[in-house]
């Protein structure tokens, strides 16, 4: 069995409004376990339109998308859902917690969903990560009553409760200042060195780009390389 | 899917919105109680309307009619069994208002399984006299027993009680009658038959059956002396009235004693037909009213779960992009206005029932039902269980394409447009 988390064959998307337009351009790419790769490009050129389409929530495209050497092409809404639940992890530009839970619930949400632990484990796991992230005493915290930083962090600890494939950011870091894009990268670093975790994050910072495993670089819906 | 997980979120977003959603609860309510009071008061009113009209008619009342011959000479005459025969100015044939054999018919009858009860009765129209005015009227013997049970006669006696009809020449008259001549308990009223017999009777009692038709010519005696008016034997008898265990199968029965005892049979649909119209209608009103009042609740619900999605856009792409189906976001909203409408329903209920219970000790005094004191109510069960169906359907209707809205969310519109 090879090491594929995640390949593309021949992606191509188009959008239709306001005309028709290619976004993305014949995408085939692999990635392996345990990378921890950032994807640059100017703005406009197709990022997060590849990342959405990669996510399995985007289904209007041509071409394959394989994860774990498994074709998800075409699948139907609750399968893509289960693929989505147990195997990636999502982390974005904005936090988007449920305002209805704390911090903790936040977290555990996906686990829940998933249904392999009980409840308690899921606490007990929810909390180790929020502990790994310097969060466990924000725990019981509704999200309004959290910094941007914080709200990262929580979202960070919600993308890893399912164990998943590979977690994927759109620019994490985007909406945040020096001080905790450093420590959000510091935490993806930290998961891909430690954790053997496969890591995907669009981003603008070059900095932060530097410092990954790979960089892909975009140009008009192509990779380049 | 995680229902108990569902349950939580569902949970969750309601008591975000606990205003909106008791608002919407209300109008099911509202809705509910109204639905409830108005169906038990106007089934209520059926009752008592349907009670009057079950005791003045039997299920099936056997009697003879006078008609012409059916089968006349010359169809059964041999020569002319090919023709068409066309016979004018036929008379009616008087066989008598007597019916004949009626001891082995009633004996048939009470052996029969589907009769619950027989009693005969004697009618004969009457003069009345009061001094020098004649009134005509009727008066109607009959066997005591049966006919308290069957008619429940006694409800509709104002003064006096049923029991005394049982000393010899005693009548009960009806109330309309009394008035116009005068009468009370104690007098004596001299009455002629058809056949011109002359009679006195004691006066026993006022009945009032609160129709002013009947109270104005009808009176009661027993069978006996009513037999004994008319100079007939103990065998006479104009009637033969029936109760049945079944009141549906009344038609079909009276059909079959038609020809098994060659008597004009008539069954309580048929004397009743347009008096069940009435009855229709009203139970028509009442549903449509209650159907209308939970569309508008139902209206309530639409608008609520609309606003919560839009509200809980961000929520729905944050659940779907974590693995929740579409499927699972449907079953969150249709779980919301499923709460709504449950406990919407159960409070309507409870509220039904306690306007019934207003409605119930509310006076109502009419001269014409001497037994009613109240407004009539009906507390059947089912109209409860009707009530919490109509309102979980109305609700799930109402959140079910709000639901579908939310399901069908792009996660990625929502991710995007931020
Ligand atoms: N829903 C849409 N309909 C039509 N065109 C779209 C839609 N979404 C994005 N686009 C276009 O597709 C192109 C790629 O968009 P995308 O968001 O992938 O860019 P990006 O590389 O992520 O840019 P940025 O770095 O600014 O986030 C852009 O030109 C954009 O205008
Ligand atoms: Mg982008």
């Amino acid at each position: 069995m090879s090491n594929k988390v995640l390949e593309t064959i021949g992606l191509t998307k188009y959008f239709y409004e306001p005309s028709k337009f290619k976004v993305l351009d014949n995408i085939s790419m692999s990635i392996d376990h345990g990378e921890f790769v950032s994807v640059v490009g100017k703005s406009g050129c197709g990022k997060s339109t590849l990342l959405y389409l990669l996510s399995t929530m985007d289904t209007d495209y041509e071409g394959k998308i394989l994860i774990h050497e498994e074709d998800v092409t075409g699948k139907k809404d609750v399968d893509l859902a289960r693929i989505r639940n147990e195997n990636i992890g999502f982390v974005f530009q904005f936090h988007y917690l449920l305002s209805e839970y704390n911090a903790l619930k936040n977290v555990m949400l996906p686990g829940l969903k998933l249904g392999k632990l009980s409840e308690e484990e899921l606490e007990h796991q929810a909390m180790e990560y929020l502990k790994t992230l310097g969060m466990h005493d924000q725990a019981l915290k509704r999200p309004r009553q959290l910094s941007g930083g914080q709200k990262q962090r929580v979202a960070i600890a919600r993308a890893l409760i399912n164990n998943p494939l590979i977690i994927m950011g759109d620019e994490p870091t985007g909406n945040l200042d020096k001080k905790n894009s450093d420590m959000v990268f510091d935490i993806f670093k930290q998961l891909a060195q430690e954790h053997n975790q496969t890591i995907l994050v669009v981003t603008h910072d070059v900095e932060f780009a530097s410092k990954t495993n790979r960089i892909i670089t975009m140009e008009d819906g192509m990779i380049i390389s | 899917m995680n229902h108990r997980l569902v349950q939580n979120i569902a949970f969750h977003m309601l008591r975000a919105r606990l205003k909106q959603t008791i608002i919407a609860a209300v109008g099911v309510t509202f809705g509910i109680a109204m639905f409830i009071s108005l169906v038990s008061f106007m089934n209520g009113m059926n009752d008592l309307l349907d009670g009057l009209m079950l005791n003045r008619t039997p299920h099936i009342r056997l009697y003879n009619e006078i008609k012409p011959v059916e089968s006349q000479p010359v169809i059964l005459s041999e020569e002319y069994k090919n023709n068409i025969n066309f016979i004018s100015s036929i008379k009616p044939k008087d066989r008598g208002k007597a019916i004949y054999n009626s001891q082995t018919i009633i004996d048939v009858l009470k052996k029969d399984k589907r009769v619950l009860d027989v009693a005969p009765k004697v009618v004969t129209p009457v003069f009345f006299h009061s001094g020098t005015i004649e009134i005509s009227g009727v008066i109607n013997g009959i066997a005591i027993a049966a006919e308290e049970s069957l008619f429940k006669f006694s409800d509709y006696i104002r003064e006096g009680k049923i029991t005394d009809l049982e000393q010899n020449n005693s009548i009960i008259i009806g109330a309309g009658l009394a008035t116009k001549m005068m009468l009370s308990v104690g007098d004596v009223i001299k009455i002629t038959t058809p056949k011109g017999n002359l009679a006195s009777l004691k006066i026993v009692g006022i009945s009032q059956i609160g129709i002013a038709e009947i109270d104005d010519v009808m009176s009661t005696t027993s069978i006996s002396t009513a037999q004994k008016l008319l100079g007939e034997a103990t065998n006479y008898m104009t009637d033969i009235q029936l109760k049945l265990h079944d009141i549906e199968m009344a038609p079909q029965m009276a059909k079959e004693f038609r020809s098994k005892f060659e008597l004009d049979a008539i069954d309580y649909q048929t004397a009743n037909a347009q008096f069940e119209t009435g009855t229709r209608i009203r139970t028509i009103i009442s549903y449509s009213v209650g159907v209308v009042l939970l569309i508008v609740a139902g209206f309530g619900i639409y608008n609520i779960l609309n606003m919560l999605i839009y509200e809980k856009m961000d929520s729905i792409a944050i659940l779907k992009a974590t693995g929740f189906s579409g499927s699972d976001v449907k079953w969150i909203f249709l779980l919301l206005s499923l709460i709504i409408g449950v406990t919407g329903g159960v409070f309507g209920l409870f509220f039904g029932f306690i306007f019934s219970r207003i409605i119930d000790v509310i006076p109502f005094v009419t001269a014409s039902l001497p037994t009613v004191k109240t407004y009539p109510m009906n507390y059947n069960p089912i109209f409860y269980v009707i009530g919490i169906t109509f309102a979980i359907v109305t609700t799930l209707v109402a959140g079910l394409f709000p639901a579908l809205k939310a399901s069908k969310v792009d996660p990625v519109e929502i991710i995007r447009g931020k």
